[in-house]
This record gives structure tokens, C-alpha cells and sequence, in this order.
């Protein structure tokens, strides 16, 4: 019990972190200013090994602990205060995120030297990662809330980093605003939850969600879903993601694929009574996640940008967990955001290794080859690959195979799951592809950079190379806390003190072996149709495969045409109404009756706009004698 | 006897109008010194008044009663309770950073701070005033030294803004004038009653006319409607802020836009409790269409303080709202953000006003990049405008957030529409700091000065209220509560509307409500 009230000090660690960097700013410089912010999230770790021991030494049933803080808002019968929720999920959540935040925080320390504004970057970086423990940690919604808005601020903060650059300074405002949208659904979510149930608390909150009404529990639901889908990119709203590659590629490791992305999938199953309650939520969660995770997949298919593929790739990894939290598979969900913020973030920290290495350079179409120039990443980038791929036994299997058994099974009454599985089959074999197409067109292949690039690649230096070790070894092994055999299902019997729902598994032995062995072989042919084609790398500087896909590969390549068609239907119109509100409504009509009114009431008859001021003064004599008169009717009746 | 704060807070600016208008005007330095060190004596006086205040109490405390013109029962009646008292407060707060701010002003420097503290003292007066009549003086007090603040010392259109300025007012004033005497001479006539302008007497008068009452409460509501300002009747509100002066339009965003709301509850709900309650659907609407009209138009401005002032009208839309919900959150919520929006209104203009002094421009094309060099301008700018759009850490959140769920639990289409006023907010604001602050400098942004000391120090204490309230808003809210709530169970007294109690919601009230189907 003592251990877990050290809770306090997770989000304690960062905290203190940002207000040293930002009171001493003046005097912490490159590389201390790191370090220092480094030890915060290695002190924020430990400290979260600590109260995972202390929780898990308690019984089962009491693996729910509130740690009461000071009162935050009251008013009326509303009250908030600033209390921590110690649960199992929490805890999970916490463990991933500073652990794999450290790395990514010393990960930096290399690959922000030199830069201006160093300082500041670890400054946001610590900031960030306290507002994330925030979220996770919060035992209510607004708390919760709190910590969703602080990682929108410095998720926008560190996209638009170098704000010197007007496509960094616009993709920040676009990830806000998209993230606004949905914010705009927690806040009517938590609205609802108070107007029916009297509070925000986590805990009491969810108990009684089960006695309301269907249709509220399911726009409850529903709410926290597009809550969800603006910070995990899901649906239209996915994208501000691409756009937000624009940051330092540490801040799309720790915030655009690790952490923040899944805020989401945290937010719908730590509400999973809601969508237990609301069925119907749960078939639009793991349908829009379903198709999400097909159209990220066929976007990487086809795009050149080292970062913009692993976007993509985010985007529809976050689509697999959604789907598996729509389709009622929680713990696979959490499982998968595990594993997947080991290899996702070791895929970015690569990437941003090879473009360190290769002048700030980001075209896939400008690599190739570069394996031999720089072994270690070459290496911890493939076993990242193959754990996404979902090869045996590398991380990425186990979690991936887990939530395309669940679609299978398909729990929560989730209509078509077959379909939702053969969706999730096909986008795990095209995942294989574009990645092998990534590895090979990056590593393998003809060295396309020669004469384009101003010196030979070369390796990084070792402060970025350990955590890309590191992140290698959890992408290989991290599949070990969650082993589909009974006794080795550690996460989900760790968890069900707080996801208390039978996990969805296949009916025998045999049908989730045989489930299994799909998903292998489907991942086994992307990689090999992938290595065959781009083992000659490109074709006259032309992808085969987008030259062979002809105005489909084009489609693609824009994106579906989601984009365009959000400038088209949304912003357009939404500009086009705004300046007739602005110019002829506002200043015309409005403000023109008004205007004319004065000129009648005044008898000046030419308007305002030349009066001068003398009117004022006859004006106020009109008014006063006015006011003198009915003062003196009134006196005069009053008396009578 | 307790200290008569309220008659302190009134004679101290006034009496320091006076000395300040004897200073000859050449004597800038001294006139500044005396204008700047009156305004802080008040602000003590106000911190003391704060200190000072029961936070248990619900009615006035500190009241002062004389007599003043007999026959017409009209007393210099003054007090302050939760309602009023975060309004002295931030009235002493924002002048003497007004004043401060005001180093750019150089012709007929005396008459200039001589009439800032003239409005001061008529603020104070406003909001400590417990008589109608009283109230009225002040109000109408007020609006000679704006006039002038405007029409004197600022921009180049200002003679038409101080103009439409005074006009929209006055039209104000004139009816709240008869409803306020409309309203005593018909008591005086119920029996057993004489002529009082009291409003502790007046609100308890049982008499009224229902259909008199209604006409009474749009008489009064005109008047605080105008300055609010209420769409759509918030036209003078740009113009007089483009044109004012850098510290008239602080004072004007940060205090006199509140007079509206503070009428509204102070007077409206009190005096005509079951008007009110009809009404509300009406003024709820105007406060809907006023948060998405405001955020709308003030995403197509060029003029980056016009961008400001149509945000103004969003935020108050919120205060309205939350208002005229008629719930103890809402209107708690409604009061938290007349003050929030005080403190981050009050600092944007001091910001464009710093833009402007550098540039003489407030044009937004004609700025870009000044955040690489004006660093220390640009990162205050940004955190005030995530204040300002209700980032949750700072003042802006609290209030729009407890406008909207008090208003959600009684009458949820409004409050549903005007949430999505949280992503036009993010919209304008962001993209104005967008177009103003990144990208590469060039030209003559390139060479931008960054904030001096006393620039500085007049926008950072605006920034760590709004910082310390976002994280800590109990102080205000727990001061506001009691008056809040008996201003509700008094119009719960006089009508049959109640508010719903968070206690009929909670756990026990779902098995209920899912019986019903569950809205």
C-alpha cells in the first residue's frame, strides 16, 4: 500500500523536470538541459516498477486504488478533485510509457545536438510526458481531460518545433484543431455522464453505467469514441497525423506512435462499460477501425517519405486496436498498444537514425544499401520489421494474432465478424509488404543516394544506437507478457482486476492454431513478394508496384482523396459563410440598421458616419430632458 | 465599525482624479507617478476588501447606508457581496496595469489619467452600488470618461467609434432609466410601501404586475444587452476597440463588457425572477448564435484587435449562457468566466497593442515570424491564447466549461451548440497566432524588439492569475457560491422553476430515468 502511494512521483518526476528546464533555461544548455530531463523520465520509470510491485503484491480485489489530492473545481453539486486511479491498467499504461519515453528522451540527447532551441525541446518533451501520466493516471474524466489537452498542447508545441518553417507551423494548428473536434465529444460525453449519473469519478461513474439507459450508455460511448478517433487519428480524422511528421522524428517515436495516439484506445477501454452497455458503439468502433487499418495500409503502400509510411502505418496499427476494442477483445487491445509502442517507436528512432546519417534526408527513393553503412540499425530496424510483419515469435505476432482471433470469434455481439476479420487478414498482409518494401528500399537494394548526397551515410552515434538495442530486444521478446497459453497469459490476468471481461479466445486449441498459421503465412508472403520485387530496387526511379497500379496507385497516393475533400466540404464552405458573416452581414446588414437607426432617430438623415461632435452634446440634452420628463409624469401620477 | 471599504474604493481614485487633473500637463512624469500610485492604493484596498470578505456569508457585507436625496428616497446604499466582489477585485487589478501601459499617451497627459481614474471610481461605484438610483449615476458616470478615452485618444476612425459608442450606451441608459423609475413609483404606490430605490427592498416586493415585470425586465435587459454586447446588438463593440487606445480597450474588454452580465444577474434575476425565467430561452439563444457568430466573424478579420474584440463577444456568450441557465454551476461558471476573460482578454490587448507600438500595423499580413525575434513575446502570446480558448490548466476553461454543463443539465440543445464554440475558438486563434508569429521574419519583422521590463511587467501578472485560477479557481468559486445560491433559491422562491439538484441526478436517480427510456 505504502509503494502505490508513491504513484505521486510518476507524474512528479517530468513535472519537476519541466519547471527546472524552464526556470533555469537561462543557464541549462545543451547537453545537461537533456540529461537532466532524461533522469525525470528514468526516475518516473522506476518509480513506476516500485508501485507495480506494491500493487501486484496486493490481493486481486484490491488492485483499485484511489490516492486522494486537493480538490481541483467544485461548484454546486460538481466537484473534481485531482486524485489518481492506481489500477492494473493504469500502471500497465504508466510502465510502457516512461520506460519507453526514457529511451526516446536519451535518444534525443543525440539527435537534437546542436540545435537551437535544445533546451526548450526537453522542456516540452518533460511537459508532454507529464500531462501523458496525467491522463492515464487521472481517477476522473476532467482530470483525464486535463491530461488529454496538455499532450494536445505540446503535441502541437513540438509538431510546429521548428515553427520557423510554415509547413510546421500550420500541420501543429491542423493536429489541434482535428483534436479539437474530438474534444468536442468528451466534452459533451462527460456532460452526459454528469447529467446522469451526478459525477465524473471514474469509478462510480462506471459501476453504475450499466443502469442507464441503453441509448445513453451508447452516446456515451459514441462520444468518447470521436474523442478518440481526433487523438488516435481514426476515421477522417486521421489526418493531422501524416501532416505531423513535420516535428523531430523523437516527438513522432514518443508522442505520434508510442504514447499520446493511444490515448484513445486507453480512453474506450478504461469506458468499456459504456460500450458494454451501448452495443451498437462497439460495431461503429470496430468497423472504422477495421477500414482504417485497410485504407492506412494501402497509403504506405505507395508513399516515398521514410516518416510518412510509418505514420500511415501508426494510423492503421491504431485501427487493429480499435477494432479489437470494438469488438469487446480489451486486453488484446492493450496487449497490441504494448508490443506496438516497442516496435513503432524503434521503426521512427530507426528512421530518424538513418536520416541523421544521411543529411536530414527523408525521400526513400534518395536510399538503399544503407545497411552496410549503418549495421545496428539496419539490424534493430528488421527485427522491428518482422515484429510488425507478425512473424514468429517477435512481439507483433502474438498481440496482432490475439486481435484477429477475437474478430473471429468476434465477442460483443458484433455483427459480419468475419468480414471484420478478413479485413484485419488483408491488412496484416499488406503491412508485411509495405514494410518489406520500406526495409528494402531504405537497407537493401541499389545505393540510389549516390551523387545526391554530399557525403558517405554513416552510423549514429552510441547515445542513439542503445535505446534503438534496447526497444530492439522488447520488439523480440515483448510477446512473453502475454502468451496464449493458460498460465502464461500474465497482461490479461494482470489486468482483470480493472478490465473485468472474459477475454475473447478461440474455441479450441486447434481453431487458434490454424488462425495462427493464416496470419503467418499471409505475413510471410508480403515479405516475400516485397523482398522480390524490391530487391532491384526501383524501376528508372519508378515504384513497380505504383506504375502497376496505374490511377488506383494514384488514388492511394493522394491519400484517398480525404484531404481534398475535407477542404472541399468542410473548409470551403465553412470560409465562404464566414465572410458573408463577416462582411456583408456583420458590417452591411447589422451594423448598417443599426447605423440607420441612429441617423433616423437623430434626424441628422446622412448617417453616423459624418456626425460630428456637437451631436453628442444635443444628444445627451435629448436624453436628459427625456429622462426628466417621465421622471416628472411618473412623480406626478405616483402623487395622485 | 467595520473599515467602509466601499466608500474608500470610491473616494480614493476619485480624489486621485482630482489631484491628477491639477498637475499641470506638462509635468508628465509626476502625473504619471500620482495616477499610477492611487490605482495601486485601490488595488490594496481591494486585496484587503478580498482578505477581508466572510466566504460564508451570502448576503452584502461591508454595507454603507446614508441618506442622501430625502424625498425621492434615494440613499447612497453600498456593499458587496460574492457577486460583486471579484468584479472590484479585477477592477483594481487592471488599472494600474492600464495605466502602466499607457506610456505611448503624450498629449494633455493629466486630463487623460485624471479620467482613467474618474472611470475607476465610477466602476467601483457600479458594482458596490446596492441602489437603483446610485447604480444609475455611476453607470451613466461612466460613460463620459470612455467617451473621451476614445474619442480623445485613440486611432484614427475615433470620433465615429466614440460616437456609436456613446449613442449605443446612451440609448441603453435612457431605458434603463425608466424601468428603474418605472419600477419605484410602482411600488411606492403598493400600499403601505414609500419611494425606495433600495434593490434588497425592491426585490422582495411581491406586487408587480407579471406582465409590467416582463416589460420592466426588457427595459433593464435592453440596457445590459448593449454591453454585454449580445449579437446582434454588438457592432459599436469593434469599432470602439480598434479605435480606443491599448489601456481603454483592456478596461473596456476587461471591465465594462461586464456590466452587462453583472446587470443581468445583479438586477434582472432579482428584480423580475419569473421574467427572467420566461426570457431565458430568448437570451440563451442570443448567447448561442453570439459564441459561434463571434468566433466565426473574428476568424475573418484582418485586423488582429478586431480578431480580439469579436472573441470578446464569444466569451461573453458563455458568461450569458451559463447566466441565464439558472442553475448554480452555470451561473458560477458564467462568473468565473466574466473574470477569466478579464484577465486574458486584458493581456491580448496589451499584446496587439505592443505589436502595434513596433509596427504601427495591426494588419495581420503585415506581420510574420516575430516569434524567432520577439521569442519572449511570442511564447506569452501563445500560452495567453491557449488561455483564452479554454485550454484546461488555465482561468478560460473552468468558466466555459462550468457555463456549459450547468447549462447541458437543464437545457441541453444550447449548451450542445455552443461546445463546438471550443473548436472555432481553437480555429481563429491559432491561425492569427499562426499568420503573426511563424514562418521566417522578414523585413522589418526581422528586426522586431521583444518585450521590454514593463511590458513585462504589466501582461505576466494578467498570465499567472489566469495560470493560478485554471488550477485553483476555489478561492473565486467558493467566495461566489452562497451569493449564487441565494440568488437561485430566490427566484426559485418567486416562480416555479427549480433547478435540477445533483443529488436527483447521482446513481439512485438513473434506475429512474432509464425507466423513462433515458434521453
Amino acid at each position: 500500500m505504502d509503494a502505490v502511494r508513491l504513484a505521486w512521483l510518476i507524474p512528479g518526476f517530468p513535472l519537476a523536470g519541466f519547471v527546472i528546464l524552464f526556470l533555469g533555461r537561462r543557464y541549462l544548455k545543451e547537453p545537461l538541459a537533456g540529461w537532466i530531463a532524461t533522469l525525470m523520465m528514468v526516475g518516473a520509470f522506476v518509480s513506476a516498477v516500485v508501485v507495480f510491485t506494491g500493487l501486484h503484491s496486493l490481493d486481486e480485489e484490491k488492485r483499485q486504488v484511489v490516492l486522494k489530492g486537493v480538490e481541483w473545481i467544485r461548484a454546486g453539486g460538481f466537484s473534481v478533485r485531482f486524485n489518481l486511479l492506481v489500477d492494473p491498467l493504469s500502471i500497465t499504461m504508466v510502465l510502457f510509457v516512461t520506460g519507453v519515453g526514457a529511451l526516446i528522451h536519451l535518444y534525443s540527447i543525440g539527435y537534437m545536438h546542436g540545435q537551437e532551441r535544445f533546451t526548450r525541446f526537453f522542456t516540452y518533451l518533460n511537459m508532454f510526458a507529464f500531462a501523458m501520466l496525467v491522463l492515464v493516471l487521472a481517477a476522473n474524466y476532467l482530470l483525464v481531460f486535463l491530461g488529454w489537452e496538455g499532450v494536445g498542447l505540446c503535441s502541437y508545441l513540438l509538431v510546429s518545433f521548428w515553427f520557423e518553417r510554415p509547413s510546421a507551423a500550420r500541420a501543429g494548428k491542423k493536429a489541434f484543431v482535428a483534436n479539437r473536434v474530438g474534444d468536442f465529444g468528451f466534452m459533451l460525453a462527460m456532460f452526459l455522464i454528469f447529467s446522469h449519473l451526478g459525477t465524473l469519478d471514474l469509478l462510480p461513474a462506471l459501476s453504475s453505467a450499466p443502469h442507464l439507459a441503453r441509448g445513453t450508455a451508447t452516446a456515451v460511448a459514441l462520444l468518447l469514441y470521436l474523442a478518440a478517433a481526433g487523438k488516435s487519428a481514426q476515421g477522417p480524422l486521421f489526418v493531422w497525423l501524416p501532416d505531423a511528421m513535420e516535428g523531430p522524428t523523437p516527438v513522432s517515436a514518443l508522442i505520434h506512435a508510442a504514447t499520446m495516439v493511444t490515448a484513445g484506445v486507453y480512453l474506450l477501454v478504461r469506458s468499456h462499460p459504456f460500450l458494454e452497455h451501448g452495443p451498437a458503439a462497439g460495431d461503429v468502433v470496430a468497423w472504422v477501425g477495421a477500414f482504417t487499418a485497410l485504407i492506412a495500409a494501402t497509403i504506405a503502400l505507395v508513399n516515398f517519405d521514410i516518416k510518412r509510411v510509418l505514420a500511415y502505418s501508426t494510423i492503421s496499427q491504431l485501427g487493429y486496436m480499435f477494432l479489437a476494442v470494438g469488438v469487446g477483445a480489451y486486453t488484446a487491445a492493450i496487449f497490441h498498444m504494448v508490443t506496438h509502442a516497442f516496435f513503432k517507436a524503434l521503426l521512427f528512432l530507426g528512421a530518424g537514425s538513418v536520416m541523421h546519417g544521411t543529411e536530414d534526408n527523408q525521400d526513400m527513393r534518395v536510399m538503399g544499401g544503407l545497411r552496410k553503412f549503418m549495421p545496428l540499425t539496419a539490424i534493430t530496424f528488421m527485427v522491428a520489421w518482422l515484429a510488425i510483419a507478425g512473424i514468429v515469435p517477435f512481439a507483433g505476432f502474438w498481440s496482432k494474432d490475439e486481435i484477429l482471433a477475437a474478430a473471429w470469434v468476434g465477442g460483443a455481439g458484433v455483427s459480419a465478424h468475419y468480414f471484420l476479420w478478413f479485413v484485419g487478414a488483408v491488412t496484416a498482409l499488406l503491412t508485411a509488404f509495405y514494410m518489406t518494401r520500406q526495409v528494402w528500399l531504405v537497407f537493401f537494394s541499389d545505393e540510389r543516394w549516390r551523387g545526391r548526397l554530399q557525403h558517405e551515410p554513416h552510423e549514429s552515434p552510441k547515445l542513439m544506437t542503445v535505446p534503438l538495442v534496447v526497444l530492439a530486444v522488447l520488439s523480440f521478446v515483448g510477446g512473453a507478457i502475454n502468451l496464449p497459453v493458460e498460465g502464461l497469459k500474465n497482461l490479461t490476468e494482470w489486468l482483470h482486476a480493472a478490465v473485468p471481461v472474459k477475454p475473447l479466445e478461440a474455441h479450441s486449441f486447434g481453431q487458434g492454431f490454424l488462425l495462427s498459421t493464416v496470419a503467418v503465412i499471409l505475413g510471410g508472403i508480403g515479405i516475400l513478394v516485397g523482398i522480390r520485387i524490391y530487391n532491384k530496387g526501383l524501376r528508372n526511379g519508378q515504384d513497380p508496384v505504383l506504375v502497376r497500379l496505374g490511377a488506383l496507385g494514384r488514388f492511394f497516393e493522394r491519400g484517398w482523396g480525404i484531404d481534398p475533400a475535407i477542404a472541399w466540404f468542410v473548409d470551403k464552405p465553412g470560409r465562404a459563410v464566414a465572410e458573408v458573416l463577416a462582411q456583408p452581414v456583420d458590417q452591411g446588414i447589422i451594423d448598417g440598421a443599426v447605423n440607420g437607426v441612429a441617423a433616423l432617430v437623430t434626424g441628422v438623415g446622412a448617417g453616423v458616419r459624418k456626425i460630428q461632435t456637437g451631436f453628442v452634446r444635443n444628444y445627451a440634452l435629448t436624453l436628459l430632458s427625456g429622462a426628466t420628463v417621465v421622471l416628472f409624469v411618473f412623480l406626478v401620477r405616483g402623487s395622485l | 465599525m467595520a473599515f467602509p471599504y466601499a466608500t474608500a474604493l470610491l473616494a480614493v481614485p476619485a480624489a486621485g482624479a482630482a489631484v491628477t487633473a491639477a498637475i499641470p500637463g506638462s509635468k508628465e512624469k509626476a502625473v504619471r507617478a500620482v495616477a499610477v500610485g492611487v490605482s495601486l492604493v485601490t488595488l490594496a484596498l481591494s486585496a484587503a476588501l478580498l482578505v477581508d470578505f466572510d466566504k460564508g456569508v451570502a448576503g452584502y457585507q461591508f454595507v454603507q447606508s446614508k441618506m442622501w436625496i430625502r424625498p425621492l428616497g434615494i440613499h447612497y446604499l453600498m456593499g458587496v457581496d460574492g457577486i460583486s466582489l471579484f468584479m472590484v477585485v479585477l477592477t483594481g487589478l487592471l488599472f494600474p496595469i492600464a495605466l502602466l501601459a499607457s506610456t505611448h499617451v503624450s498629449k494633455r497627459v493629466n486630463a487623460y489619467f485624471a479620467l482613467m481614474l474618474v472611470l475607476e471610481a465610477a466602476l467601483m461605484g457600479i458594482f458596490l452600488s446596492i441602489d437603483l438610483f446610485l447604480f444609475f449615476v455611476f453607470w451613466e458616470v461612466m460613460l463620459v470618461p470612455m467617451y473621451f478615452l476614445i474619442g480623445t485618444w485613440g486611432y484614427d476612425r475615433r470620433i465615429y467609434a466614440a460616437v456609436k459608442f456613446f449613442i449605443y450606451t446612451a440609448a441603453g441608459s435612457a431605458l434603463l432609466l425608466l424601468g428603474i423609475l418605472s419600477l419605484a413609483i410602482l411600488h411606492a404606490k403598493a400600499p403601505g410601501a414609500h419611494l425606495t430605490f433600495d434593490l434588497r427592498t425592491l426585490m422582495e416586493w411581491k406586487g408587480l404586475n407579471p406582465n409590467t415585470a416582463r416589460w420592466l425586465f426588457l427595459a433593464f435587459g435592453a440596457s445590459f444587452a448593449i454591453k454585454v454586447p449580445l449579437f446582434p446588438l454588438h457592432t459599436w463593440l469593434p469599432d470602439a476597440h480598434v479605435e480606443a487606445p491599448t489601456a481603454g480597450s483592456v478596461l473596456l474588454a476587461g471591465l465594462l463588457l461586464k456590466l452587462g452580465a453583472y446587470g443581468f444577474l445583479r438586477f434582472s434575476l432579482t428584480l423580475f425572477p419569473q421574467a427572467s425565467v420566461d426570457f431565458a430561452p430568448l437570451l440563451l439563444t442570443l448567447a448561442t448564435i453570439g459564441i459561434l457568430y463571434g468566433a466565426v466573424v473574428a476568424a475573418m478579420q484582418r485586423d488582429l484587435k478586431k480578431v480580439v474584440a469579436y472573441s470578446s463577444v464569444a466569451h461573453l456568450g458563455f458568461v450569458v449562457l451559463g447566466t441565464f441557465a439558472l442553475t448554480t454551476i452555470g451561473i458560477e461558471g458564467g462568473l468565473f468566466t466574466m473574470v477569466s476573460h478579464g484577465l486574458t482578454t486584458g493581456a491580448l490587448f496589451l499584446l496587439v497593442g505592443i505589436l502595434y507600438d513596433r509596427r504601427h500595423t495591426r494588419q495581420i499580413d503585415a506581420f510574420g515570424g516575430v516569434w524567432k525575434s520577439a521569442p519572449k513575446l511570442g511564447g506569452i502570446f501563445l500560452a495567453v491564447t491557449f488561455a483564452s480558448i479554454g485550454l484546461p490548466g488555465l482561468s478560460g476553461f473552468v468558466g466555459e466549461f462550468l457555463s456549459l454543463i450547468g447549462t447541458f443539465v437543464v437545457h441541453r440543445p444550447y449548451a450542445i451548440v455552443a461546445a463546438t464554440g471550443v473548436i472555432l475558438a481553437a480555429v481563429y486563434m491559432l491561425w492569427s497566432f499562426q499568420r503573426v508569429f511563424t514562418g521566417e521574419p522578414t523585413g522589418d519583422n526581422a528586426t522586431f524588439k521583444d518585450m521590454s521590463r514593463l511590458e513585462l511587467a504589466t501582461v505576466l501578472p494578467l498570465l499567472g492569475f489566469s495560470l493560478f485560477l485554471g488550477i485553483y479557481p476555489k478561492p473565486l468559486l467558493e467566495r461566489v457560491e452562497p451569493s449564487v445560491k441565494a440568488l437561485i433559491s430566490h427566484v426559485e422562491s418567486r416562480t416555479d422553476y427549480h433547478q435540477p439538484k445533483v443529488a436527483d441526478l447521482g446513481p439512485k436517480a438513473v434506475a429512474s430515468s432509464s425507466k423513462e427510456g433515458g434521453r
